[in-house]
């Protein structure tokens, strides 16, 4: 902050209607910087501990063994070998597992982190492929792998449920998703698409996906009475408190969970069997216990995003104007949970239209609850519906920028409510000049280097703000003037550290050196998930709320000789190092002064950020135009993604730096999405064929080109710092933005990903 | 066996493998592990100056090498000049991948330097460019989820210009 400026004052006491926009938005200086990761050097160093690389005393290392039938009871089970084993020092199955509360279904209590509310190896029942069936504690990890190997179950089976097209006969709706029952109608859509004279109308099928964070789910952790410490890597460490304290039946302080680092989450770090069975293991042995997930063992244990099968019909008018939109589908679901991918997100926000239906259904599969990935619904929803636009566009012979944006509405389509920020056409003309978009031929095969056609193809990208209720933060301020902030919050690779270090220096007048940012521990302040890209807004706001609990502190601990005693905390602002009066900037005092004139060490203040009101008043998004080309081999079908960009508004960036590696980070899985990923399943047995990085192909270096972002940095009036989150939005529409542009390159239309080269050259018409 | 200079036994149990003993015996958790499998090259190390995958590498077959990690990069606790690289080109994000990407990157900078080809080496009798190309086809071997591959990209350009 620089001295010049005026005193910045406190942020908003809440972001409902008529609270004004947080004067942060506005400030250069530290918000928006580029800042290198604080965290940097302990991660190139070797010298961040993951939770795998936590030791304890006296520790024994698990191992899992996994059910090999989808459905049914394990009528024998021979440990015996497993028993006597060098080093085995215990072996859990049904038969001696501690008894245990049941876990909490995510999204049904405020806490909650488990995928589903099934027993936890408590009876003879299996109910996936793949489910633990046993846990072997061993002195060395060889050893207890070597004992779980030699686990032999006899199963009596029972009929499952196995495939997609056996369930969707029974596909059914769901039960409310976050409050929303996934299905709406708005006019006449059918009769409106049947009056159209430009329609689209096609089925696009996503298949499954997994997170496969490089860091494999590992806990390490001990009892100490009924006191449990866990060493996790959790995207929810308060939840996962809250929840392992459900299971045990202990009260949620007497859980801590320690996850300073977690090597990446994308939504599939929560809780899932392996933690309970670790701590439930360690409590039957009383010794301290480390399991780490095999590769193999994350598909087995840990739910993936889940296939669909969506229809978007698209009915236009000769000026392109959307008279009806139908974005309906059927996505595979577990028995046991409640997580129907909702695809229709995108469809309900994004264009104009008088007539629209929507509507997810679940099928029933006997296979693990799926679960949350980046941009859930957004990312496979944008796919199947910006693929339709595409499609639409081209058979009306029209730019399908120009298609799009000639259906941008004035408010959310689908709830009426008006637009809390929207720049979605000013990312895309920004977008299409600095892409070069006006090179791109409308006809398909029109460009060719050699065996190689040249296509160019373009998506939205859309995903929603979110601010979850539990935010909270604690400052404390030193008498040498530096600050801790306290958040129970993560860092998964986003930056959260730095980045909120950013925010807390600005917001309290402080250079960022004079900042230390704790987070990862269940015993800070909050209850912050790690999802819905809702982290920065959620911490920005208990900074917000803290930070006027902190200077009515101060304004409390002033004396009356004081150029501001007697003020009340809307009367002073943020000043270099303290507070100043804003009518008169002259009159101020640092916070060392304050300290040190009251006599007081430190001063500490802790508050929870009001509700997010924002999102009742306003439909709030952040929108983005993805940019793809790529040359597409005629003899081989071989696709390389050669140039992409992605143009994004969504709201003040924080950290220029940070938030350009998370847009890029989303847009390289989506490139996975359109190219390469697919979690396989065995129809017969609902198994998962491909539990390995090998087989689960993921882009590698030679698979990403130079990716260029760019951002409107329009603040969003209605959020903490005028931001949005910017994790999720980056996976949004890059996959159609791929698939247009494998359509432009050889014009070959493919509505089922990945498209791989099989797919393309089936369909092409020859070299 | 020498580990970042220093002796080290090896283990009594011939299962061990070389990124185990690092991790679990040595207490040298940076080395990672992302599958076990081969497949994602979390755990690059440095073998007398050659990278390998220590998941697939036995312990006990590496009596007599010199074995260097992450830990051992660092020369009076300041970075080493690939490790400055990817801070300051953001060539990571959860970092869980970096310390292999790092070792690999070293690695691979000896290849170049050696003149060895790869798949998109134009001329396979010239000396070999530590361009982009050849540097993406060569790390393809290491997998990063966070999607820092831009970042890494140019964090090793960077510093190969600069040697290991
Ligand atoms: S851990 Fe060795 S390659 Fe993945
Ligand atoms: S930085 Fe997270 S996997 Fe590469």
């Amino acid at each position: 902050m620089s001295l010049e400026q005026a005193p910045l004052p406190l942020g908003p006491s809440s972001w409902a209607i008529d609270a004004g926009p947080d004067p942060l938005a506005a400030r250069q200086g530290l918000i928006g910087a580029p800042l290198a990761r604080r965290d940097g050097p302990a991660k190139v160093t070797g010298e961040a501990r993951y939770a795998s690389e936590v030791r304890l005393d006296g520790m024994l290392y698990g191992a899992l063994a996994f059910s090999t039938i989808p459905r049914g009871r394990i009528v024998a089970m021979d440990t015996s070998s497993a028993e006597r084993a060098a080093g085995v020092a215990l072996v859990m199955t049904h038969h001696n597992a501690p008894r245990l509360h049941s876990t909490v279904e995510l999204g049904t209590a405020e806490r909650a982190a488990a995928a589903d509310e099934l027993p936890v190896m408590q009876d003879d029942r299996i109910r996936w492929n793949g489910q633990p069936i046993a846990i072997v504690l061993a002195e060395s990890q060889e050893q207890a792998d070597h004992a779980a190997s030699l686990i032999d179950a006899t199963y009596q089976p029972e009929p499952a449920i196995t495939r997609f097209d056996q369930a969707r006969a029974d596909a059914r709706p769901p039960a409310l998703y976050q409050g929303d029952p996934l299905r709406q109608t708005i006019g006449d859509p059918w009769t409106a698409l049947a009056e159209s004279p430009h329609t689209v109308d096609a089925v696009y099928t996503t298949p499954r996906h997994h997170h496969n964070a490089i860091e494999p789910h590992a806990v390490t952790l001990a009892w100490d009475g009924d006191e449990l410490t866990v060493h996790d890597c959790p995207q929810a460490v308060t939840h996962l408190a809250w929840s392992l304290a459900q299971v045990f039946g202990i009260r949620q302080d007497q859980v801590h969970i320690s996850a300073p680092y977690v090597g990446g989450g994308f939504g599939g770090k929560m809780l899932w069997q392996h933690q309970i069975l670790a701590a439930a293991a360690a409590r039957l042995s009383g010794r301290p216990v480390r399991v780490v997930l095999s590769r193999e063992g994350v598909y087995r244990v840990v739910g993936g995003r889940t296939s669909t099968e969506q229809r978007v019909a698209i009915g236009a008018e000769d000026d392109g104007t959307f008279t009806s939109l139908v974005h309906t589908g059927v996505v595979a679901t577990s028995r046991h949970n409640n997580v129907p991918e909702p695809f229709i997100k995108p469809a309900r926000c994004l264009y104009a239209t008088r007539n629209a239906t929507f509507e997810v259904k679940r099928a029933d599969l006997d296979m693990l609850a799926n679960t949350f990935m980046r941009a859930p619904g957004e990312a496979v929803g944008t796919f199947a519906l910006e693929s339709a636009v595409d499609e639409l566009a081209d058979r009306m012979g029209v730019d399908p920028i120009e298609l799009r944006l000639c259906n941008e509405p004035a408010v959310d389509p689908s709830s009426g409510k008006p637009f809390s920020a929207r720049h979605l056409i000013e990312a895309y003309r920004a977008g299409a000049e600095r892409f070069g978009w006006e090179a791109r031929s409308p006809r398909p095969r029109a460009r060719r280097d050699g065996e190689w056609l040249i296509g160019l193809g373009c998506a939205t990208a859309t995903y929603p703000y979110n601010r979850f209720p539990g935010g909270a933060a604690r400052i404390t301020i030193n008498r040498n003037g530096d600050a801790t902030v306290e958040v129970a919050a993560h860092e998964m690779g986003m930056g959260t550290g730095t980045v909120q270090s950013q925010v807390a220096a600005e917001r309290l007048g402080l250079p960022v050196e004079k900042i230390i940012f704790v987070l990862g521990d269940s015993s800070l302040p909050g209850v912050v998930l790690a999802g819905g890209s809702q982290q920065t807004a959620a911490i920005g706001g208990a900074i917000t709320a803290a930070h006027r609990e902190l200077v009515g502190e101060l304004l409390k601990l002033i004396n009356c000789d004081s150029p501001l005693a007697g003020l009340h905390p809307d009367e002073v602002g943020t000043i270099p190092g303290g507070l100043g009066r804003l009518d008169d900037p002259s009159r101020s005092e640092s916070y060392t002064a304050i300290l040190a004139a009251a006599g007081v060490d430190t001063i500490s203040a802790e508050a929870t950020a009001p509700e997010g009101m924002e999102q009742l008043e306003w439909s709030m998004h952040s929108y983005g135009a993805q940019f793809c080309e790529v040359r597409v081999s005629v003899i081989t079908g071989e696709i390389r993604v050669s140039r992409f960009l992605g143009s994004f508004d969504c709201g003040r960036i924080i950290n220029a730096r940070t938030a350009a590696s998370q847009l890029r980070g989303g847009i390289v899985m989506g490139l996975g999405l359109a190219l390469m990923e697919e979690t396989q399943v065995d129809g017969r047995s609902g198994r998962i064929m491909n539990p390995s990085l090998a087989d689960y192909h993921v882009p590698a270096h030679a698979d990403v080109p130079d990716i260029e972002v760019m951002w409107t940095d329009i603040p969003d009036p209605h959020t903490p710092l005028g931001a949005h989150g910017v994790g999720e939005i980056g996976i949004t529409g890059t996959a159609a933005a791929v698939a247009n542009a494998v359509y432009n390159a050889i014009g070959v239309r493919v509505r089922d990903p990945p498209i791989t080269p099989d797919k393309l050259l089936r369909h092409s018409p020859g070299r | 066996m020498v580990v970042n200079g220093r002796p080290v036994r090896l283990p009594e149990d011939p299962r061990v493998s070389l990124l185990d003993l690092l991790r679990e015996h040595l207490g040298l958790t940076g080395t990672k592990k992302g599958c076990a499998q081969g497949a994602c090259g979390a755990c690059t190390v440095l073998v007398d100056g050659a990278r390998i995958l220590s998941c697939l590498a036995l312990a006990v077959q590496y009596s007599g090498r010199s074995v260097l990690t992450i830990e051992g990069l660092a020369e009076d606790g300041q970075m080493g000049p690939v490790q400055r690289a990817f801070v300051d080109h953001d060539g990571f994000q959860c970092g869980y991948c970096t310390p292999g990407q790092i070792c690999s990157a070293i690695g691979m900078a000896t290849e170049i330097e050696r003149g060895a080809p790869s798949h998109v080496t134009a001329d396979l009798t010239g000396t070999v460019e530590a361009s982009a190309a050849e540097i993406r086809e060569r790390m393809s071997g290491n997998l990063c989820r966070c999607g820092a591959h831009n970042g890494i990209i140019a964090a090793i350009q960077a510093a190969c210009g600069a040697g290991p």
